[in-house]
């Protein structure tokens, strides 16, 4: 049972949240293979160590935004909004792994 | 004080002697005193035997004093209702509390299922893993069912009230045993957010039983001021009775908390939900017991429980003990027991060495002393008269005794520890698994960490199994599980631990293995050439300890499992005679009147005939807004969303980004940069989740925002022939004649009295048919008004039911029903829609692969059965070949018979169906198959005449 530091309202809840998955890069372009489109459809990264994940603070502000979570430990080392870039992550002596994505 | 308690102690123990409490244990009127639990109070009464072991129907006493009990279970009736398998060693003896063994027939002294403990060999280890194979299981289920298992659920509700409570603190102290008090006051005293919790009615720990000096005092003493001290800080809690049962990831532990019902104020039991910032795990450690022949017997009894039924409760297990041991923790134990004043006749330990100052002081007290020995069998057959053991030198001895108190070693009690993620290490020294390096923002302390107080003494020598009859030596005592069992799980390769577990049932049930684990492992590797660190421990779960299950589900039980939504406009629908059904989350009525079939048909018909009204209440209504609204849908749906004029409405298809169907509905264009979707009933706060993860995710370049108002709106739905004079006779409703108001049109205005309304024409029934939306509040009295008709029209209220005879007479499809997780667009004839739309779509990429294109997927057709006299449920299977060997090439999805036809008709998907019209296929249903002819999915007025009159 996590607690998340939704990036607009502060520290809630895991069960305020509802799960996203990997944040995924970007959805493949219109010239895309069949193949990159099916690995963009089907597969994830599922690293052991940090993930960069999307969250959506459903019983809150409803908002999207994203978590890098060390799947080892469940720390949270980050969170940043849509639209930000991914943050650098300088502190990650915690970190189970190599970062992830 | 009537009843006598011949093995109450004359004096001494932690009980309240100036007060008894009468229970009962299988009828027998017994007495006890506040402070003892059921177990003490029973030995008190020379209770011996007060269980049948599971499998075998032996005889069981008591074994240990704590939650790590997996003999003495028991059926307790206490206060508000019947709980099955207690252990007797955790419960505390309660006023007016009536216990039961279990297990036993007729009773348990004397029980029938022992002829299976004399016929042991046919039930050997894997037992289930080979009937499942040969024979056939089911020639014994009925007689496993009946002898096995332990308890009964009781019948009838549970009186007794649960609730979820959530809490937070700075330090969560996990027991209050000497170490727990000490870090419990040193956060205390930091002025910390502290939360000691206790599983015992008391704290104390081991000083409740073993006193000590601490700082200089007696503990006594010590507990008292310590207690006082923590009472005293408000920034401290205190919490007994309750068991931490589980943790979870960030800290986050349940409490079972059944204080309020012990403590006789209240039927409440509570389960907590804590969010701890550090915490501290002095949860002692269990005490393990030793491998000998008909070492199960009753009066065969860890060492440590001995002692504490003693000194805490004041209870002489028996009138001679023998030791069987294998470090000196139990020799402690078991001079506490001689000097409080039930002799010990024999020590008979496995090893060597012993702690000189033992020694002494046994033979200080007169004890013999045999070192080196082996412990062979308990002599009795329903309780211990005599432990017979092999002397260092080969000579078998045999002393007299009724209690033998046995110790294997301690080992941490690590479970907490294990879920939090910690991993444990093998210490040879102690034979036990130890914390190797704390979790962040943990500590294990004392006994849990793995050091015993007071420290150091002679190394423990690791439990073996003893010579002779291995099937006599139990390892598991709560599911039977011997020696034998894990040789012979080992003789047919299950060596890894999890396996060995899982084939033999060791350390499952209701104790963990707290008991059993250990000497489980360390004979695997024993067994198997590895020392126990290799051989590694199983995976430890929630819970700890056993919790209520209605604590678990707290006040989720009843109406509060799974709230219904109710309709605005429900108690009208009840007075109207609805039959009301789930659907979804909604309960809905499925039709009217008690006759259901008849019912559909008279509504079916007056649609057709005259006017029906349906509440479409729970249609999903998201209302889409911003200038570049157009833009977004046109993102979202198959259909083109841009070219769709003020005013008007249209019919979408939404898909995921795999292609697959997700849902349908219409879609208005109320203005130009305002949008109203509708989505398929039950799926409203789903498609509205996605919109918004595609709004902010994605599209986040658009400018448009979404609001979900499906319940701010009832929407009843008006269909038949006379809609549109019924619905035109409101006050103030706008000119609805077709010229102004075609099929798929959109208007809003207000009644006379002022009241806002939207009305749409769109039609799910085939006829003329207007959806008029107004605020939830009003549902009712509309309804009343449209059911009250003119006098040239009769209004028919109509259900659920009805309206999905009518759609598949149409040919409508239902997403989820008629289309599956592997529909597409194209399945389902929608092919010139996806290529019309030159722009992107969710889905589209998918759409262009070969495999969503290929001409022999399941496709939508209709069917008609040739046969009159017989219909097919939704789910028949379309087939081809003969009988033994028929292959399916798709299944109907919606089946009726056809009220307004006559006849039975269906739709569904089969491979390459668009084109295969007029052929005749065989559709297989409960059994047996019947021909029917594959038609065009629509069977009543294809033009579309009705709807657009």
């Amino acid at each position: 049972m996590l607690t998340i530091p939704c990036p607009f309202c502060g520290e809630r809840d895991e069960a305020e949240f509802r799960y996203g998955g990997e944040a995924l890069q970007e959805i493949p372009q219109a010239g895309a293979s069949d193949a990159e489109w099916a690995d963009y459809l089907f597969n994830r990264d599922n690293p052991k160590g940090l993930v960069h994940e999307r969250w959506c603070h459903s019983y809150g502000c409803n908002q999207w935004f994203q978590v890098v979570r060390d799947t080892v430990t469940h720390r949270i080392h980050a969170v940043y909004r849509v639209g930000e870039a991914r943050p650098v992550l300088d502190d990650v002596d915690g970190a189970s792994a190599d970062t992830g994505g | 004080m009537s009843a006598p308690q011949p093995f109450r102690k004359p004096e001494g123990g932690r009980i309240d002697r100036t007060r008894g409490i009468a229970f009962t244990f299988d009828g027998r009127r017994c007495l006890g005193h506040p402070g003892d639990t059921l177990a003490s109070a029973l030995l008190a009464n020379g209770v011996r035997i007060v269980g049948r072991s599971m499998k075998f129907h032996r005889p069981r006493g008591v074994l240990t004093a704590g939650i790590e009990e997996p003999n003495a279970l028991v059926t307790v009736d206490w206060g508000s209702g019947r709980i099955p398998t207690v252990r007797a060693a955790a419960m505390p003896l309660l006023d007016g509390l009536e216990a039961r063994s279990q297990n036993r027939f007729p009773s348990v002294n004397f029980d029938l299922g022992r002829v299976l403990d004399f016929t042991r060999a046919l039930w050997p280890a894997g037992f289930y893993y080979k009937m499942f194979k040969w024979p056939d299981w089911r020639a014994f289920e009925w007689a496993v069912r009946r002898v096995g298992g332990i308890g009964r659920v009781p019948g009838g509700a549970d009186a007794t009230r649960y609730r979820h409570l959530h809490g937070h603190c700075a330090a969560l102290v996990v027991g209050s045993g000497p170490s727990g008090l000490l870090a419990a006051l040193a956060a205390g005293r930091r002025g910390e957010d502290v939360l000691l919790v206790e599983q015992d009615t008391e704290f104390g720990g081991s000083l409740l039983h073993d006193p000590m000096e601490i700082e200089g005092v007696g503990s006594d003493e010590w507990l008292a001021a310590a207690l006082a001290e923590l009472a005293g800080m408000d920034n401290v809690r205190l919490m007994a009775n309750a068991t931490v049962a589980g943790c979870y990831d960030h800290n986050v532990f349940t409490i079972h908390d059944r204080g309020a019902a012990w403590r006789g104020e209240s039927a409440v039991e509570s389960f907590w939900k804590v969010r701890a910032g550090n915490v501290v795990l002095a949860a002692g450690a269990f005490e393990q017991p030793m491998l000998f022949g008909n070492n199960d017997l009753p009066g065969v009894m860890l060492a440590g429980a001995v002692h504490k039924y003693a000194t805490r409760f004041g209870v002489d297990c028996g009138r001679r003990v023998a030791g069987v041991l294998n470090n000196d923790a139990g020799w402690r134990s078991l001079l506490a027991v001689h000097d409080a004043g039930t002799p010990v006749c024999a020590m008979v330990d496995t090893r060597d060495e012993v702690e000189a100052g033992l020694l002494d002081a046994a033979e200080e007290r007169g004890i013999p002393v045999y070192r080196g020995a082996t412990p062979l069998a308990a002599r009795g057959s329903r309780g211990v008269r005599a432990l017979r053991f092999a002397d260092r030198d080969g000579s078998v001895r045999q002393v007299d005794c009724d209690v033998i108190g046995m110790s294997g070693g301690m080992n941490p009690a690590t479970q907490l520890y294990s879920q939090a993620g910690g991993r444990l290490r093998y210490d040879a020294t102690q034979h036990g698994f130890v914390p190797d390096r704390d979790p962040e923002g943990w500590e294990t302390v004392g006994a849990a960490s793995g050091s015993f107080a007071p420290g150091g003494g002679s190394p423990v020598r690791p439990c073996t199994a003893a010579p002779g009859r291995t099937g006599r030596q139990w390892v598991d005592f709560q599911h039977d599980v011997t020696v034998a069992d894990i040789e012979l799980a080992v003789r047919e390769n299950y060596v890894s631990v999890e396996h060995m577990k899982r084939y033999t049932t060791a350390g499952m049930a209701v104790d963990q293995g707290k008991t059993s684990n250990l000497n489980a492992l360390a004979l695997l590797g024993q067994l198997t050439g590895r020392a126990p660190g290799e051989v590694g421990t199983t995976t430890s779960r929630p819970q700890f300890a056993p919790v209520t299950m209605g604590a678990i589900a707290g006040n989720r039980r009843g109406d509060f499992y799974l709230p219904p939504k109710l309709l605005a406009a429900h108690d009208w629908h009840a007075a109207q005679g609805a039959v009301f059904d789930d659907y979804g989350s909604w309960k809905r009525p499925a039709c009217y009147g008690p006759d259901r079939d008849a019912a559909i048909a008279r509504e079916v018909l007056a649609v057709r005939r005259s006017a029906g009204l349906f509440d479409g209440s729970p249609l999903g209504k998201i209302e889409v807004r911003g200038p570049d609204a157009a833009a977004f849908l046109d993102r979202i749906y198959v259909n083109n969303a841009l070219t769709l004029k003020p005013g008007r409405v249209r019919y979408g298809l939404m898909l995921n980004e795999n292609g697959i169907v997700m849902d349908d509905g219409v879609f208005v264009r109320i203005a130009e940069d305002h949008y109203l979707v509708n989505t398929t009933s039950g799926n409203a706060d789903r498609v509205a989740a996605w919109l918004e993860e595609w709004r902010q995710c994605e599209y986040f370049d658009l400018e448009v925002v979404l609001s979900n108002v499906t319940s701010q709106w009832a929407v009843a739905t008006l269909a038949g022939p006379d809609a549109r004079g019924v619905l035109q006779a409101l006050q103030g409703m706008m000119d609805l004649s077709t010229a102004g108001f075609p099929h798929m049109s959109f208007a809003e205005d207000r009644f006379a009295d002022g009241t806002p309304y939207r009305v749409q024409r769109v039609s799910f029934s085939g006829e003329q048919s207007y959806e008029l939306s107004v605020p939830s509040n009003r549902a009712a009295s509309v309804f009343e008004r449209l059911r009250s008709g003119t006098d040239s029209a009769e209004v028919v209220p109509v259900g659920v039911e009805a309206l999905m005879v009518l759609r598949t007479e149409k040919g409508f499809i239902h997403v989820g029903v008629d289309t599956d997780g592997t529909t597409n667009p194209l399945d389902i004839g929608f092919g010139g829609v996806v290529a019309r739309k030159r722009r992107d779509f969710i889905g589209a990429r998918s759409l262009a692969r070969p495999n969503d294109r290929r001409g022999d997927r399941r496709q939508l057709v209709g069917f008609e059965l040739l046969d009159p006299n017989r219909s097919v449920a939704a789910g028949a299977h379309v087939v081809t070949g003969c009988n033994g060997a028929l292959r399916s090439e798709g299944f109907v999805t919606s089946a009726c018979r056809s009220p307004t036809l006559g006849k039975a008709i269906g739709i569904g998907l089969i491979e390459g169906g668009f084109g295969r019209k007029g052929e005749e296929v065989l559709v297989y249903d409960d059994g047996r198959t019947t021909p029917a002819r594959v038609v065009e999915p629509c069977f009543y007025d294809p033009a579309g005449e009705r709807m657009r009159a």
